[in-house]
């Protein structure tokens, strides 16, 4: 009894204010760290391994963790739904783009050598893979939020983004 | 030909790369169009443009040659190789005039059948499912088909799963479908992971000329074989692994069913003919014997068994659903023959049975758009309700029985004709069967509209409504394209015999052309 007339008050003050502090600071550090972590991976996809998927995945765990954390509504007030499929499909054009721009430039689909065709040292190449994988960063990122957000909200996407999120004051 | 000279050159050249690239485009950006008007035009404007690419490649094939296309500039054996010719181009142009035909169709049929907030993710869905079949169908490298037949697969799921706003069993049908198209599309990349293990190669034509040094000896290529024809089958729904067609087909929106029904297993069958016939070598004996024994034996066990099973549904979609495993039945058994006749009546029917099947999930949707019919025995009296859309599905029930004059008889003849070259006299026997028992299932339906009083509701009869314009053209541009092939088969039959030269040149011809020879590269295991 006293413990639920505790999280009943905890529940009016906002939970995430007074439970979990040590992990509220943990996080807020280390969300940073690891969204930096997933920009690293991505750009050091270049010359070592990585690149965009491994990077997009780090870089949507980062704003799972805060979910985590803070609860899914914080989560979804940061990064919103309805930027999610719009960076999603954005994420597939900039990588579809780049090849339509090679066309453009007179090449083949995808041909990258076509950014810099006088290059000696295959800049083109790199300009290219650059593209693409940015947007292969967005993509990812988001279609891992997208499902984490599905899976979490339960009723998916059938239900609209304003709706009460199932928790405890619904319950009551 | 006068015709080629209309397409511009950059299509011709980039055309293979073009006809996936647009749709799986636009399909990304219609995902956010805020207008199901807009996603809709845009849609039907994509396929059309894809089905005039395909045109243009069809006839730069005909008249020119194979037409490679290297992806990136990578040149093929190391790079990704799209590739078009005489086995193809029909399949890309058939695909991409049935997804535009269709189109046209899903205007009202989309509206009625799907929830107003999930028309965009449709449309775009449907472009996906699109693209990836005719990525499937145009790539040349092994490990490319996997990933557009994921892409179709994929998408094709959730196409099947909005079907339930209509009927709660889209869900479970198109959970179905999952399950087993997974396992369908993990046999088949098992398939080219052993294929790739003993060549080191993905791209098709290199990995025939690979092979050809190997030799059929090899356990781990006849093994691939095994995987990779169990992995198409069940795409493709060869008899025994049709389980999860009937049903799919039953409760996806009918739009798509009808794309489905006409284009999905098509373009899997290719993949079969593309793999047995120039890939692997046909005159193998592990490869000869599963054709013989495998391919055509199922094919006529499901022609039966299909056709048996299609008679005692209630409902007209499994009806036609499970009509569509008896004609893949037709299919395989003329693969199975490996003759040039058979491959030819084999193919031929690939793009006959596709116009005709849909045709009738179009008229089926129709009857649901009306009436909401989906039984057998609520077909009473359609012969005078909805008068256009009843022939029109009468005459592609015609053409699926096989009456003279119809795209149906044409490729029946001709199936025939290629098992009476090769002796194999039972064969016209069980097609004469199958198809004495497709009367009986078309008649059955044909029966109900025709012969059956019109029902009545509070004592009056109802009245004629027939189905809007938009649903009775595309249905009527089907029906008379399986009459008209079906009385002038020349073009068909030409495009079906150029497809079954590429089959019976097999594996080398075009390696030696096209490819530089890059040494195998022995399988070292590890990764």
């Amino acid at each position: 009894m006293k413990r639920a007339r505790k999280r009943a008050r905890a529940n009016k003050m906002g939970r995430s204010e007074n439970q979990h502090i040590i992990l509220r600071v943990v996080a807020k550090l280390l969300i940073p760290l690891i969204a930096v972590y997933g920009l690293y991976v991505h750009f050091h996809g270049d010359y070592g391994p990585g690149g965009g998927f491994q990077a997009g995945v780090i870089f949507a765990s980062s704003i799972i963790l805060y979910a985590l954390i803070f609860g899914l509504d914080e989560a979804k007030r940061v990064v919103p739904p309805s930027w999610i499929r719009v960076i999603m499909t954005l994420g597939g054009l900039v990588f579809g783009g780049t090849g339509v721009a090679t066309w453009l430039l007179g090449g083949e689909y995808l041909n990258y050598t076509m950014f810099a065709p006088d290059s000696t040292h295959a800049a083109g190449q790199h300009w290219g893979i650059f593209a693409v994988e940015i947007g292969v960063l967005l993509t990812v990122t988001s279609v891992i939020l997208a499902i984490f957000y599905a899976f979490g909200s339960r009723g998916g996407s059938r239900r609209p983004n304003n709706a009460p999120n199932l928790s405890d004051e619904d319950k009551s | 030909m006068d015709l080629l000279s209309l397409f511009p050159e950059w299509v011709l050249v980039h055309g293979p790369a073009a006809i996936v690239v647009l749709p799986l485009m636009v399909g990304a950006l219609i995902a956010l169009s805020p207008s199901e008007k807009l996603s809709w035009a845009t849609t039907w404007f994509v396929t059309g443009l894809s089905g005039l690419m395909s045109l243009g490649l069809l006839l730069q094939v005909i008249s020119h040659g194979p037409i490679a296309y290297a992806m990136g500039g990578w040149k093929p054996p190391l790079g990704i190789a799209y590739s078009v010719d005489g086995l193809n181009a029909p399949i890309l142009l058939l695909i991409s005039v049935i997804a535009f035909v269709c189109t046209v169709y899903a205007l009202p049929s989309v509206i009625a059948e799907v929830e107003p907030e999930k028309r965009s993710p449709f449309y775009a869905a449907f472009l996906l499912s699109f693209a990836g079949l005719m990525g499937m169908v145009v790539t040349a490298d092994a490990f490319n088909v996997c990933v557009f037949l994921e892409v179709s697969s994929i998408s094709t799921y959730a196409l099947v799963a909005m079907g339930s706003s209509r009927d709660r069993r889209a869900l479970p049908s198109s959970f179905n479908y999952l399950i087993m198209g997974s396992i369908g599309a993990t046999f088949f990349v098992i398939g080219i992971g052993f294929l790739y293990m003993q060549t080191g190669t993905l791209n098709m034509m290199d990995m025939a000329r690979v092979l050809q040094d190997i030799g059929p000896g090899d356990r781990v290529v006849q093994l691939a074989f095994a995987f990779i024809v169990i992995g198409l089958g069940l795409k493709l729904a060869m008899f025994p692994l049709h389980t999860w067609l009937p049903t799919a087909y039953a409760y996806a929106p009918s739009f798509f069913t009808a794309f489905l029904a006409a284009t999905a297993t098509k373009a899997a069958l290719y993949l079969l003919l593309r793999f047995t016939f120039t890939v692997f070598d046909p005159s193998w004996h592990f490869i000869s014997n599963a054709l013989m024994v495998i391919i055509a034996g199922l094919g006529i066990l499901g022609m039966l068994a299909a056709s048996l099973q299609a008679i005692f549904q209630s409902d007209i979609r499994r009806v036609l659903a499970f009509s569509s495993v008896a004609q893949v039945g037709y299919i395989l058994l003329g693969i199975g023959m490996a003759t040039t006749l058979g491959l030819t009546a084999g193919y031929l029917h690939i793009l006959n049975h596709a116009i005709m099947k849909g045709a009738l999930f179009l008229a089926v949707g129709a009857f649901w758009y009306r009436f909401g019919i989906t039984k057998v025995s609520d077909m009473r009296g359609l012969g005078t309700t909805m008068p256009w859309t009843m022939a029109g599905f009468t005459v592609a029930g015609l053409s699926l029985i096989g009456v003279p004059g119809t795209v149906g008889f044409v490729s029946k003849l001709a199936l025939a004709q290629a098992a009476a070259e090769n002796g194999w006299w039972w064969a016209i026997g069980v097609i004469v069967l199958s198809s004495v028992l497709a009367i009986v299932y078309v008649g059955r339906m044909i029966e109900q509209a025709y012969f059956q009083p019109v029902p009545k509701i509070n004592d009056k009869y109802i009245k004629r409504n027939e189905a809007p314009l938009t649903m009775l053209i595309p249905l009527w541009t089907l029906a008379l394209a399986s009459v008209a092939f079906g009385i002038d088969s020349h073009w068909p039959t030409s495009l079906a015999q150029g497809a079954a030269q590429v089959l019976g040149d097999g594996p080398i011809l075009l390696v030696r052309e096209t490819m530089p020879a890059i040494p195998a590269i022995p399988s070292t295991g590890g990764h």
